[in-house]
């Protein structure tokens, strides 16, 4: 291994010096909407600049099976990412982000088999053996967890496991057990020079314990999930780095690592919850559901109704939810926008920042239906508008215009901040039935004064709406 | 029991403490009202139409023998020696200036509910006559200012030439500052207002006035530690300098001054100096609405106008009773609340019930009992703090800010541990540490700034890039060992279904996004 980091010239360095550069630039540039598909085009040469500076290192040799498996892995991700509808795109992410996990543990116990070669001699020799193999251990351990705990998100988001969050008893002891036992574990691997036992069990474990970790969280915690384990995969990336003294790998590796953090940061901020309970797993489990509460009647609404409402309003909100993107109903929801909007009406979308499965999972909907994004608007930019709105179609969205959220400090989703569309005039929502969102709380925004329901399936309701007009 | 209302003796006084339909009101709840005859004369309520609400129409001295009286002013030592003892009082007292009345009152066992120690909660916000009454005195200031003042509000272009619209200055936007600034802006004046307290700008500006702002700012601790009650407090002289200078030079500009600043319990401030009065322009207008505290103005005489220097300088204390019969409306609502409050059951009792704060800070002699001052409540936390408190209840686990030093202590054990990594691992080691560290603050600066609609995509760029892993796989497939060499093409297989896919789908995402 050390063999081919000296082989390793100046050419190689620079390259890789470039494409770290490349990377920091790709990620700059998705920072706005201008220059995104720049920073995408950024990562891509990034990328291959990176791969053909190593696959011509003198030091690499069978180009024939690189070759082979390349171009497979590159077969079944562009069939993966052309096949791919955007509402699916939570479950791609899930997908390819186990892949960065298990390439990570594959690569770590390849660095450990290679590690027999040393032969340790001086005291300072010993020592880097010993970080050389708790690079590995850690390594390992973190792209195990991203591994199964991609999977197991994949399989929520798909619907192949169900959603609900599995509550074991004593969960998160079995967390922390899981923790304690795989560093005495690594004790144990460090102290022995390396050998096969430790290091195998502590494998099996962390499969688990990621697969523990992720089934035990709801899906309306999903976006937060996701980012959490891309910066996960990002973290085996740079662990592999400091195995192999790959400066590229750590740097993108701790690029990645610290994006996904801030991002599930920015998800748990909008949700209210806090990050460490995150990171620590198990969080969003404490719903309790209070039934008995009286709410009141709420009253049912007809599209001909919505379709009078929208003609004579003069400013229109639209805030969509995980249910318009279950529904499809994005593509209508645009043709009934550029109708509005040939009449006269302002027409705006409120997006809060966890509606959907992943962060930004609507705008991306939206953009693909060719809403014009400077229409799509934050939380911040538009709750303060509310009043001063007509109408508000709520779309499949439900627990993130709750009110209950501002009013009552025994919901399980309180303090987190939400649309406040209940300001409004007259607020339609679209909904299926009276059944509760992802957090399993009734919301009393259904039964408000304003509030009138309109039930049916959100795709065929806009539609029908479109044609009233 | 028996609710008395006196005619008041206060000279100038024209309020009555109860109106016709306050009168039925109390009735409902139980009690028996009885009031002076010719009581509501000035407030334009007959003794007629206090009959048909069922009062009885009495003399001054069975007025007095009562259970409970209702009053506006506070009563008189004369008044006092009228009631009997264990009467329940309900009126202005302003108990901080007359300790000799509370003694009187004490000594008859008299339990006395003083108006203005209403605290601003929003519970009580209907029987806060101290505010029910400065929106008539705001009201009313304006109306006396355009009486003195020679000129239109309003600017007009007529025939006869061009007439510039009066510009106003108003200093306090309390209650009465807010509603002179609504009066005197539909009238068509130019406004402005000034406060201390810079939270009330939004107020002001809604109103219609522009908010004055100087270039001073009080330290943030002594403005944090204000008294929380909900009225103004008195400032650091920076603070009364930066302001005066302020003052001195609008008023060369304006042509009317509305001064409304009071400090409860404290001699109103001196705000408009001798110097300032004279540098406005002959024929301006002052109305001090705190004429009664001492005044804000140095040439104010309390219940008078006067000439100063060609301005006129209003002093009326009496502009609320100026307006007597809807005063005295509103002031018996306040009342009428108040008795609600107290007379829970609608039997016709009263029970002082010191849990309730609202109560307990009203109530100024209990019996026999002094009860002033009141323990202090906090009715308004600082701007900043109430905010938090709504947005976070203390249900869910929020991160507790770090404090400073603890910052600190973690700053200082990050560098020691890693100083101690440094000194024992080996330096290509402690390279690519570095290398690691710095990594995370740019991708840490570069991340934030992502717009959230750009989630996704970043995403799934961060995603595609990860699989970079690919480089330690292509390093490791030259090896010998067959096994490494086939976990290595395995590995590079499914990272390249990361890269290729990753970027993929983040292409035709932002192909997507379209302006």
């Amino acid at each position: 291994m050390e063999s081919t980091q000296i082989a390793s010239n100046g050419f190689i360095s620079a390259a890789y010096v470039v494409a770290a550069l490349l990377f920091v630039f790709s990620l700059a540039g998705l920072s706005k909407q201008e220059t995104a598909k720049q920073g995408n085009l950024y990562g891509m040469i990034g990328m291959g600049i990176a791969l053909m500076a190593t696959i011509f290192n003198p030091a690499v040799t069978s180009i024939w099976l690189i070759v082979l498996a390349m171009i497979i892995g590159a077969g079944i991700g562009l069939k993966l990412a052309n096949k791919v509808e955007m509402t699916q795109m939570p479950e791609l992410v899930a997908i390819l982000h186990s892949f960065v996990g298990l390439a990570a543990v594959l690569v770590g116990f390849n660095s450990y088999f290679e590690a027999g070669h040393h032969v340790i001699i001086t005291a300072s020799q010993q020592t880097a053996m010993n970080i050389y193999l708790t690079e590995i251990f850690l390594g390992i351990f973190i792209g195990a967890v991203t591994f199964t705990g991609s999977i197991v998100a994949f399989g929520k988001l798909s619907g192949s496991i169900s959603s609900s969050a599995l509550a074991l008893p004593h969960r998160h002891k079995m967390n922390l057990a899981a923790g304690v036992v795989s560093f005495v574990l690594m004790i144990i691997f460090v102290q022995n020079g390396g050998s096969n036992f430790p290091l195998f069990l502590m494998t099996v474990i962390a499969l688990a314990f990621g697969w523990h970790l992720v089934a035990s969280i709801g899906g309306a915690d999903m976006p937060v999930v996701v980012s959490m384990l891309n910066s996960y995969s990002g973290w085996a990336a740079a662990a592999a780095g400091f195995m192999l003294s790959n400066d590229l790998l750590i740097i993108t590796g701790a690029l990645v690592g610290s994006s996904g953090a801030i991002l599930s940061y920015i998800m748990c901020k909008a949700m209210n919850r806090s990050f460490i309970s995150v990171i620590a797993g198990g969080f969003g489990t404490t719903v309790v559901i209070d039934e008995d509460k009286d709410y009141g009647e709420h009253r049912e609404i007809q599209v001909e109704a919505v379709a009078d409402l929208l003609r004579s309003a003069k400013s229109v909100v639209i805030a969509p939810g995980y249910g318009m993107a279950v529904a499809q109903a994005q593509y209508p929801v645009y043709e009934l926008t550029q109708q509005l909007i040939s009449k006269g009406i302002d027409v705006r979308f409120a997006i809060h920042p966890v509606a959907g499965r992943l962060p930004g999972h609507m705008n991306v909907l939206l953009a693909e239906a060719k809403v014009p994004y400077d229409i799509v608007l934050g939380m911040d930019e538009i709750n303060d508008d509310f009043p001063n709105t007509d109408v508000v179609l709520v779309i499949g969205a439900n627990d993130t215009v709750n009110p209950a959220a501002n009013d009552d400090p025994n919901s399980p989703i309180a303090g987190m901040p939400v649309l406040e569309v209940w300001h409004a005039k007259e607020v339609i929502v679209f909904k299926r039935s009276m059944n509760t969102g992802y957090a399993g709380v009734q919301n009393p925004l259904f039964f408000k004064d304003n509030t009138q329901m309109l039930f049916g399936d959100a795709k065929t309701t806009t539609e029908q709406i479109f044609r009233a007009l | 029991m028996i609710i008395s209302i006196p005619k008041e003796s206060l000279k100038g006084e024209n309020r009555v403490a109860g109106s016709p339909s306050s009168v039925s009101a109390l009735i409902k709840l139980g009690f028996t009202v009885r009031v002076q005859k010719s009581a509501g004369t000035k407030a334009s309520f007959t003794d007629e139409e206090y009959s048909k609400s069922e009062a009885e129409i009495v003399t001054k001295k069975v007025c007095w023998q009562s259970d409970i009286i209702f009053k506006v002013n506070p009563p008189t030592l004369d008044e006092v020696a009228l009631m009997n003892e264990g009467t329940t009082l309900i009126s202005f007292i302003a108990p901080a200036q007359n300790p000799d009345l509370l003694a009187a009152l004490q000594e008859k066992s008299i339990t006395t509910l003083a108006m203005e120690m209403v605290p601003r909660m929003t519970r009580s916000q209907s029987m806060d006559a101290l505010s029910s009454m400065a929106n008539i005195a705001g009201y009313r200031a304006v109306i006396e200012a355009s009486h003195h003042f020679g000129r239109f509000f309003t600017g007009q272009i007529t025939a006869a030439g061009k007439m510039p619209p009066a510009k106003i200055m108003i200093i306090g936007a309390g209650v009465a500052g807010l509603a002179a600034i609504g009066t005197a802006s539909s009238l068509g004046a130019i406004v402005r207002a000034f406060d201390t307290r810079p939270e009330v700008k939004e107020q002001i500006e809604s109103m219609g006035a522009e908010f004055l702002e100087m270039n001073y700012n009080e330290p943030e601790e002594s403005l944090s530690k204000g008294p929380g009650d909900g009225y103004a407090k008195e400032m650091s002289k920076a603070f009364i300098d930066a302001e005066m200078a302020l003052f001195a030079e609008q008023a060369k500009d304006v042509d009317i001054i509305i001064t409304t600043a009071m400090i409860p319990g404290k001699p109103a401030p001196k705000l408009i100096t001798d110097k300032m009065v004279q540098s406005m322009k002959a024929g301006s207008v002052i109305v001090d609405l705190a004429a009664a505290g001492g005044g804000n103005c140095e040439c104010t005489v309390a219940g008078k106008v006067v000439n100063a220097h060609d301005v006129k300088v209003i002093g009326y204390t009496d502009l609320v009773s100026r307006l007597p019969n809807q005063a005295s409306q509103l002031y018996s609502n306040n009342l009428l609340n108040l008795a609600k409050l107290l007379c829970k059951e609608k039997d016709g009792t009263l029970t002082i019930d010191f849990d309730d704060v609202v109560i307990r800070n009203m109530t100024v002699v209990n019996k026999d009992e002094i009860t002033f001052p009141p323990p202090p409540i906090q009715v308004s936390a600082s701007p900043s703090s109430t905010k938090k408190e709504k947005v976070m209840p203390a249900v869910d686990v929020v991160e507790a800010p770090v404090s400073s030093t603890k910052k600190y202590a973690f700053i200082t054990a990050g560098m020691a541990l890693f100083g101690w990594i440094a000194n024992v691992a080996p330096a290509d080691f402690v390279t690519h540490f570095t290398v690691f560290v710095l990594a995370c603050v740019i991708g840490y600066y570069v991340v934030w700034n992502v717009s959230h609609s750009l989630h996704t995509p970043l995403m799934s760029v961060t995603n595609a890039i990860s699989g970079i892993i690919i480089v330690g796989a292509l390093l490791q497939i030259s090896s010998e060992n067959i096994l490494v060499q086939i976990l290595a093409a395995l590995a590079t297989l499914v990272a390249t279904i990361n890269i290729v896919g990753g970027f993929k789908v983040t292409s035709r995402m932002l192909k997507m996004f379209s302006k």
